[in-house]
């Protein structure tokens, strides 16, 4: 039996709060052999996340206190003066973390921010830091190391930008790596090649990781063994393969059914519900079909016909237009009534920028928006605010999207009141019956957005948007940042309104598998064009675009069985639709595969 | 970056010109009547037509505008009513104290007050900060001619390390120059002290909560290097910010401080005019403030870009 290189026992955190010592993670014990892969599981408030910086000793530690033994190939790092901790960390142990766009020194070149920790821990001169600097950029894979070296970090995407923390992190080849949602910022392509690459490094390098997620198709893709935490408790610990197979806990099995799987509605035309699992004895409901909800007779509620946003780039003394941004170009399509269109596709499509293109929160440049037959586009202020009664938005960030300083039901009531849609007692009780409508409680009216939480926000906006009876519900990224167990509800949630009140989702999202629950069709967006619109079993079922099958490819499947074997990793960043002044673009043809279901003919770009 | 300064340089031109015209008719409306000042108690009504006539301060309004603008343009501010000098001249005479003044207290200010506020947030809540708010309280609240008789009082009256007032010119050696600028340069400096601290501080606290420093906190890097290499440099726009404002604040600093210690300097002279009603150098005192003022701002703009390198123009 090798040695481990790391043995937690009883790992307790306690933050103050209040002036009382409050655990956040009970009673942890784990360890971790020589090159496996452990992950730790779990919803926001699990406590995964403050395990990670217990062991990296990065915790306040005027508010935190860890309690019981981190062991590390023998010596105990609770137990180390701060002065050895610091030549362990970025050393011997490791830390990737969730978020790349700010987790690298803006002000600093990314090349340093390596060579600083070379010159720190393997007392290399500038000269062989740098060299070996741009020796781990090759590692990771990153095109032309050796000129990216002195540039700084807003130049790099997302996914490149990970690789830089990856890079630093390899560094020292440290025994031991933390990545801490490594994954979750990142678009799903990226996502896929971003975790290949770290399963080769892991296999090059030979160290072990500790891998936090809270996406269970990641732990199929990357963990050897897996522990699910719940509210700072171990729930369930074991081979990955053998959890999924037969997992023990209530909580677990809640997870795992709440976990949208990508291909799971195969065969089915309706969009579904997410069974709904009870924590405590781990039985989940059969969720039935929806309702036929989509009045295909009618008029359609949204009619988007050839929309085009640009942004333009100045630059000069005169600052002239040197370039500009096609982010949305020539995209048409319409909603019935009661239908779910969803808009799908990675950072940079185009996606959002249609979505507040037609609520006129941009200037579009060309094409034309009917909502309910009439153009908004050409419509006086008085038609458009008529219009947007029709249309109401949810925003992805529940935390940002609500004021803070005014309370729930006021926040409710407002767009109620600005529109002239009754008496301040009418709007009171409109308010108590959408937070009925919601799942919410009539007396929550009172409130602040700060007492709620995550999901109950989302509700609200929901409520919000809801007031003034909308036609039409333009989702951008509604969902996504909940946890899987709060996104089935909230999902759910978006179902029942629409069986109820006969609405129309316009669902942006990047979200493959929540996108394939919900959608009556999907449209898929890549440089800011449509590349391919159809019923949602058509695309799914036969995507034809080569740009939709790669999307469809990336998906991480949250079973071990169906692991990707090992693939060459891909290099491909997502492309910028930033295009030259004299860019004229190519006339699209589109191909119908089946009824309703349009493809782009593309070019010799997609021919590999 | 070049395209920006020169499109801030022509963005400069509308600037002055507003300036111009507006002190210019702030002085044209202004009452009291420079004629009957340099005539004397004692002059005959004619006598003050005379010298009106020579100043031609009986033109009409347009004409007299006109005139101001096109010698501005030659370069020219008139001379004084008073003593009969070219006002750039007198202001060019006056330069050297204002500039050794203000130039020091910026620099005093800002090595003093950054490192303060850095480790004042470095040890926040602790004894260290407490004692650098104390001190920027002190310097908020005591105005600066308290600050003044008390620092001449205590180190050149009693401890007599430093002259009570005047000024002596570079030209006769730094050991004199700066012996005769230190007081006024401490007195002056306290207000900008206390605030750049209390900005270093907040910019740095905040800098130290994001993700880029606990990412150089896992790479084992220790606190000395995270203040000054990580967390200073992105605190720095809102510093550079501050320091600007507090060049342009200084005036009103300067003219009490070179009463107080006697420095013939800039602030002197226009306070002189002002009480003789000399138009002209007080047209040429607040033009050359304002053209300062743009340059300074300028400065700071040009800073934003060195210290993020995400800014570009």
């Amino acid at each position: 039996m090798e040695q481990t290189v790391l043995s937690v026992r009883n790992l307790t955190t306690s933050f103050a709060r209040d002036g009382l010592w409050q655990p956040v993670v009970r009673n942890l014990s784990f360890d971790i052999r020589p090159r496996e892969t452990l992950a730790i599981v779990g919803e926001s408030g699990s406590g995964k996340s403050v395990t990670a910086l217990s062991i990296m000793r990065l915790l306040p530690p005027t508010n935190s206190r860890i309690a019981g033994s981190i062991n590390l190939m023998g010596r105990d790092l609770l137990r180390l003066p701060d002065e050895e901790m610091r030549r362990i960390r970025g050393n011997e142990v490791a830390m990737i973390f969730q978020e790349p766009m700010t987790s690298l020194n803006p002000v600093l070149p990314v090349g340093f921010q390596i060579v600083e920790a070379l010159m720190l821990h393997r007392g290399l001169t500038r000269v062989e830091a740098e060299a070996e600097t741009v020796r781990l950029f090759d590692k990771v894979r990153i095109p032309a190391a050796k000129s990216r070296l002195g540039e700084y970090p807003h130049r790099f995407s997302g996914g490149m930008r990970q690789r830089v923390m990856i890079a630093m992190a390899l560094a020292c080849k440290p025994k031991l790596l933390i990545a801490d949602e490594p994954t979750t910022a990142l678009d799903v392509t990226i996502q896929a090649q971003t975790l290949e690459l770290i399963k080769t490094l892991q296999a090059e390098e030979g160290m072990s990781v500790l891998f936090i997620t809270h996406d269970m198709g990641v732990v199929a893709e990357i963990a050897d063994r897996m522990l699910v935490m719940y509210h700072g408790d171990v729930v369930e610990t074991g081979e990955t393969a053998e959890v999924f197979r037969n997992p023990c806990k209530p909580y677990t099995r809640a997870l795992l059914s709440a976990v949208p799987q990508l291909g799971s509605m195969t065969g089915r035309e309706r969009p579904m519900r997410f069974p709904v699992v009870d924590i405590k004895t781990g039985e989940a409901d059969t969720p039935v079909e929806t309702p036929d909800t989509i009045a295909q007779a009618d008029r359609p509620v949204l009619e988007v016909r050839g929309l085009t946003t640009r942004f333009d780039i100045r630059s000069g003394i005169l600052r002239k237009p040197a370039g500009c941004v096609h982010a949305v170009e020539n995209v048409s399509f319409s909603v019935q009534p009661g239908e779910t269109l969803s808009l799908v596709g990675e950072s940079g499509c185009g996606k959002s920028t249609t979505g507040r293109s037609i609520l006129r929160l941009i200037e579009p440049r060309a094409g034309t928006i009917l909502v309910e037959g009439t153009n908004i586009l050409s419509s006086s202020a008085r038609a458009l605010s008529e219009a947007r009664k029709k249309m109401q938005m949810i925003f992805q960030d529940p935390f940002a999207s609500l004021n803070p300083r005014i309370k729930v039901g006021n926040a409710i009531a407002e767009p109620f009141l600005v529109n002239r849609m009754g008496t301040r007692a009418q709007a009171r009780d409109k308010v108590a019956d959408l937070l009925v409508r919601v799942g919410l409680k009539p007396e929550m009216a009172s409130r602040y957005p700060h007492e709620f939480s995550g999901g109950q926000r989302q509700r609200i906006c929901i409520a919000r948007a809801l007031a003034v009876e909308p036609k039409l519900i333009i989702a951008d990224e509604a969902v996504s940042a909940l946890d899987v167990s709060i996104k089935a509800q909230v999902v759910n949630l978006m179902l029942d309104l629409q069986a109820s009140l006969g609405l129309a989702y316009l669902f942006i999202s990047h979200d493959m598998a929540v996108v394939e629950r919900l959608s009556h069709r999907v449209a898929v967006m890549y440089l800011g064009e449509m590349v391919e619109i159809g019923p949602r079993a058509a695309v799914f079922g036969n995507p034809q675009h080569p740009y939709t099958k790669r999307l469809l490819s990336a998906v991480p499947v949250p079973d071990p069985a169906r692991r990707r074997m090992a693939r060459s990793i891909s290099n491909a960043e997502i492309k910028s639709p930033v295009r030259r002044l004299d860019y004229i673009p190519p006339v699209r043809e589109y191909r119908e595969v089946s009824a309703g279901h349009l493809v782009q003919s593309w070019g010799e770009e997609w021919a590999a | 970056m070049l395209a920006f300064i020169i499109r801030r340089l022509f963005g400069a031109i509308p600037v002055v010109a507003l300036v111009a015209l507006i002190i210019f008719c702030l002085l044209y409306f202004a009452p009291g009547d420079p004629a009957t000042i340099i005539a004397g108690d004692l002059a005959t009504p004619e006598e003050i037509d005379r010298i009106r006539v020579a100043l031609g301060l009986d033109q009409p309004f347009h004409v007299r505008l006109g005139i101001f603008l096109l010698n501005l343009v030659k370069g020219d501010l008139g001379t004084s009513i008073f003593s009969n000098l070219p006002v750039t001249h007198l202001i060019a005479q006056r330069l050297e104290p204002t500039f050794s003044l203000g130039v020091l207290t910026v620099l005093l200010s800002v090595v003093v007050a950054v490192p303060l506020g850095a480790l004042a947030a470095w040890r926040a809540r602790r004894a260290v900060d407490r004692l650098a708010l104390v001190v920027s309280v002190l310097g908020f609240s005591v105005p600066v001619f308290v600050v003044g008789y008390l620092l001449i009082w205590v180190f050149a009256i009693k401890l007599a390390w430093f002259p009570v007032q005047g000024y002596t010119p570079l030209s006769h050696g730094v050991g004199p120059w700066l012996s005769n600028l230190v007081l006024p340069t401490l007195s002056l400096g306290m207000v900008y002290i206390a605030l750049i601290t209390r900005i270093t501080r907040a910019g740095v606290l905040e800098v130290l909560s994001q993700d880029y420093i606990r990412t150089a906190r896992a790479k084992g890097m220790g606190d000395r290097v995270i203040i000054w290499r990580h967390a200073l440099r992105n605190a720095a726009v809102p510093i550079a910010t501050v320091v600007g404002i507090g060049v342009a604040l200084l005036l009103g600093g300067v003219v009490v401080t070179e009463t107080v210690f006697a420095i013939p300097g800039v602030g002197r002279l226009l306070v002189d005019a002002i009480l003789r009603r000399d138009y002209p150098i007080i047209q040429g005192v607040i033009l050359l403030l304002a053209g300062i003022y743009i340059i300074v701002n300028l400065c700071v703009d040009i800073s934003y870009a060195i210290f993020d390198p995400r800014i570009r123009y």
